[in-house]
């Protein structure tokens, strides 16, 4: 019946997956220790969840002014950020491109994306507020600077990843430089440039609604001073309000790659 | 001694009389009003092949997939073991499903995974989700799923990955799969659309004699009429939702065949 | 030259309809519009734009010297928390996201009001910041690294929710559709059909999603949620700025060590 060997394997057991999951466990219940959550914690955590809850129910609107300009603010700072971020990135992640540039050229630029990436926008606003004051500007440049960062990175990997034997084929047919772009570069990238641009707007727009919270601009300071004065249905209005305003920017997203055929 | 002997005679003479399955008045419209199954009747018996033969579009794969209910008739019985499948459960569903094997024309593995453990799936409907995430199958099913891999002829094959083999390993890979879930039935939708012609040869002769072998019918869906007639016992003509032919493949002719296809120019 | 009987055909070549012109005609300069609108109505004050060298000028100056002999003492430990953070708060997300995904992806679930649900509570998950999120349970459980965890955690789940269901909704109907047939059980058919199919997916959005955090999970602090923010809040408010280098570096340092990380395991397993 069997061919002689009744230790055949149905299938072959990866040792080094599981040890390697074993050590993971371990790893989470050790990290997990430090958490000090005992049950008691967690009991007095659901009363106070509820409590919360119930002084974040019914959301209290009457302040819609204030919430307005905040809300405003915080549009702007995107729209302006990510504005500022693609047309600083747009070059940038050209000089960047290796398949397209010289190495004394890709590792600065490079150099620029990474440091831009590494700090979180929060941070980046704290730096900005002390140079250049409280308000908006501090918002602006804190975004444009995470923007370039991460906008550049995927521009670069998108040029990075183009046919090269289009450009070659174009730049054989005489085209000046500029050309070459327009013809065998940009159609190449420009629908994934559009995804990564909507997604980089819809980014800047959930950051620049709590960079308030250090001082950029933005809804974030209401929200942070509502917190403080335990003004509970004033926040659960300003939380409401940003969900709604990302979802709306997400269906004119979805609009957008539309009608550019993303 | 006697007595039980006749029992045992007369249960196997009624085995053999009753059909495997029964389809009876199958109707299904996926656009209500136009039916692209029409009232379809039929007995298939527990042994053979059958064949069904007819253009595209007159629904010979959703009648296929009617009988397992991959798509949900609109109205009729079909009628498998005793229970008319299109009254069961989920529950009952997958019991009745267990006991029925299905190939496809796009074979349907998972990509992923290997060969034996693509096989091995056509146990799922008989382990726990548990013990299949696992990979604890019975032994007698892991000795049984090396037994069908050498049959098929893929033995050296066996912790390959599924999508490292060529369309025609890959549908042994899937009638393996379907045999080890030990069906009273086998379905084939197309099972050769996508191969070559040795290979088409190949995987019939396969399905004919593992259908042999185990003793469960066979009902493939074909368009390549050639085929149809060298490994089928019988042959089902459909035409615009119905069945207009019903015999053995000596039976069909080219006045048939016209009448199954429309057109002569195909014919030689 | 065209022969009788044959309407004469438009010739002219468009790259795009009329009408599509119009829409990208119609997204630009409402773009341009905005851009320009928010230019003017955005609240610059001059002189703090002017100001703007010098006070950079003088941070960088006091932020030199670095205090490199505060990291054993008042960075290590809370940066390792904040690692800590990350890792549990990821592993959280994913477990809570992949109910939730499998319920949004269209080919999984058929149930269009379930569909709509799960994505409504994907979007709100990541709409609310990982701050707000954080102010939330330090208000519910009190300042400290569980706060942090669980903010991490709910706002993670929106973005691998929405990433894994776009991977559901990628697989192989077929390959389910055989799974299906052979009777088994629900379960078996999401962890031998579903799985397999979207594991590299998987991977590389925990991995993606795991760097992010460890960024998200260092300004956690700021609010009191544990980490290294913490020590970065305090080193803020009592103007030590040659702390506040030094936990700046020790961020930098995990951020790019994270990162080299995520890069070496990806290759390794997609």
């Amino acid at each position: 019946m069997t061919s002689g060997d009744p230790h055949r394997r149905a299938v072959l057991p990866n040792w080094w997956a599981r040890a390697g999951w074993v050590l993971f466990a371990v790893y989470l219940g050790y990290a997990a220790s430090h958490l000090e959550f005992t049950p008691a914690r967690f009991a007095v955590g659901l009363e106070h969840g509820a409590k919360f809850l119930s002084r974040l129910f019914p959301p209290d609107f009457h302040r819609w002014e204030l919430l307005l300009k905040g809300m405003l603010e915080s549009l702007q700072i995107a729209v302006v950020a990510s504005a500022l971020g693609v047309a600083l990135s747009l070059p940038l992640s050209l000089m960047a491109a290796r398949n397209l540039m010289p190495p004394w050229l890709t590792w600065p630029a490079r150099l620029v994306m990474v440091l831009c990436r590494s700090f979180h926008p929060v941070i980046v606003a704290i730096l900005f507020v002390k140079a250049v004051g409280f308000g908006a500007l501090a918002g602006i440049l804190a975004l444009t600077v995470a923007s370039v960062g991460f906008l550049g990175k995927l521009f670069t990997e998108a040029i990075e990843e183009i046919s090269l034997k289009q450009v070659e084929a174009i730049r054989a047919s005489g085209a000046p430089f500029l050309s070459v772009v327009s013809f065998a570069v940009i159609p190449q990238v420009f629908s994934r440039f559009v995804g990564f641009i909507a997604y980089e707007t819809d980014a800047n727009l959930r950051n620049s609604t709590m960079i308030g919270i250090v001082g950029a601009g933005g809804i974030g300071g209401t929200l942070f001073a509502a917190f403080q004065r335990f003004d509970f249905d004033f926040v659960c209005a300003i939380v409401l309000t940003i969900i709604a305003l990302i979802m709306a920017g997400e269906v004119l997203t979805v609009r957008i790659k539309q009608i550019f055929k993303v | 001694m006697t007595a039980e002997l006749a029992t045992a005679t007369a249960a196997s003479a009624h085995a053999a009389a009753v059909p495997a399955l029964s389809v009876r008045n199958l109707v299904k419209e996926y656009v209500a009003g136009r039916a692209v199954l029409r009232g379809i009747s039929l007995e298939f018996p527990t042994r053979g092949v059958t064949a069904v033969i007819g253009p595209s579009g007159t629904g010979k794969s959703t009648l296929i997939r009617c009988i397992n209910r991959l798509v949900e008739p609109t109205s009729g019985e079909i009628v498998f073991e005793g229970r008319d499948l299109t009254r069961l459960g989920k529950q009952g569903l997958r019991e009745a499903r267990r006991r029925i094997g299905m190939v496809f024309q796009e074979y349907n593995l998972v990509e992923r995974l290997t060969v034996m453990e693509n096989v091995l799936s056509g146990r799922l409907g008989y382990v726990t989700p548990l013990k299949a995430w696992l990979r604890r199958f019975p032994e007698r099913d892991v000795d049984r799923a090396f037994e069908l891999l050498e049959i098929v002829g893929l033995s050296a094959f066996a912790h390959a990955r599924a999508d490292s083999l060529s369309g025609g390993q890959r549908q042994r890979v899937g009638i393996a799969r379907a045999v080890m879930q030990q069906p009273r039935l086998l379905l084939a939708d197309e099972p050769t659309s996508s191969l070559d012609p040795k290979t088409s040869v190949e995987i019939m002769a396969l399905m004919q004699a593992l259908s042999e072998m185990h003793a469960f019918p066979v009902i493939v869906n074909i368009h390549n009429v050639e085929l149809a007639r060298r490994f089928a016992d019988r042959i089902v003509g459909m035409t615009g939702g119905a069945v207009v032919f019903d015999g053995p493949p000596e039976a069909l002719d080219d006045a048939i065949l016209k009448s199954i296809y429309g057109g002569e120019d195909w014919l030689e | 030259m065209s022969a009788p009987g044959i309407a004469a055909i438009d010739r002219e070549w468009r790259r795009f309809t009329p009408a599509e012109r119009f829409a990208r005609f119609a997204v630009y300069f409402a773009v341009v519009a905005a851009i320009v609108v928010s230019l003017e109505t955005v609240e610059v004050i001059p002189e703090f734009v002017y100001d703007a060298p010098a006070q950079i000028g003088d941070m960088l100056r006091r932020m030199w010297p670095v205090a490199w002999g505060f990291y054993p003492e008042g960075v290590q430990a809370p940066l390792l928390e904040s690692l800590h953070i990350a890792t549990l708060g990821t592993v959280l997300a994913v477990v809570m996201a992949v109910p939730v995904a499998f319920l949004a992806a269209r080919n999984v679930t058929p149930h269009a009001g379930l569909n709509y649900l799960a994505k409504l509570v994907l979007v709100s998950a990541r709409s609310v910041n990982t701050l707000i999120w954080a102010l939330f349970f330090v208000a519910v459980f009190g300042p400290g690294a569980l706060a942090g965890t669980l903010a991490i955690a709910f706002h993670s789940i929106g973005f691998t929710g929405k990433l894994l269901s776009e991977a559901l909704e990628e697989t192989n109907r077929g390959t389910i559709e055989a799974l299906h047939a052979t009777g088994a059980p629900w379960l078996s058919v999401a962890l031998q059909g579903y799985w397999p199919q979207v594991k590299p997916a998987f991977w590389s959005i925990v991995l993606f999603r795991w760097d992010i955090n460890v960024r998200e999970s260092a300004v956690l602090g700021l609010v009191g949620a544990g980490g290294v923010g913490m020590a970065l809040d305090t080193a803020l408010n009592l103007f030590q700025w040659d702390r506040v280098a030094m936990i700046l570096l020790a961020i930098f340092a995990v951020v790019i060590i994270a990162e080299i990380a995520v890069t070496a395991i990806r290759q390794r397993i997609i």
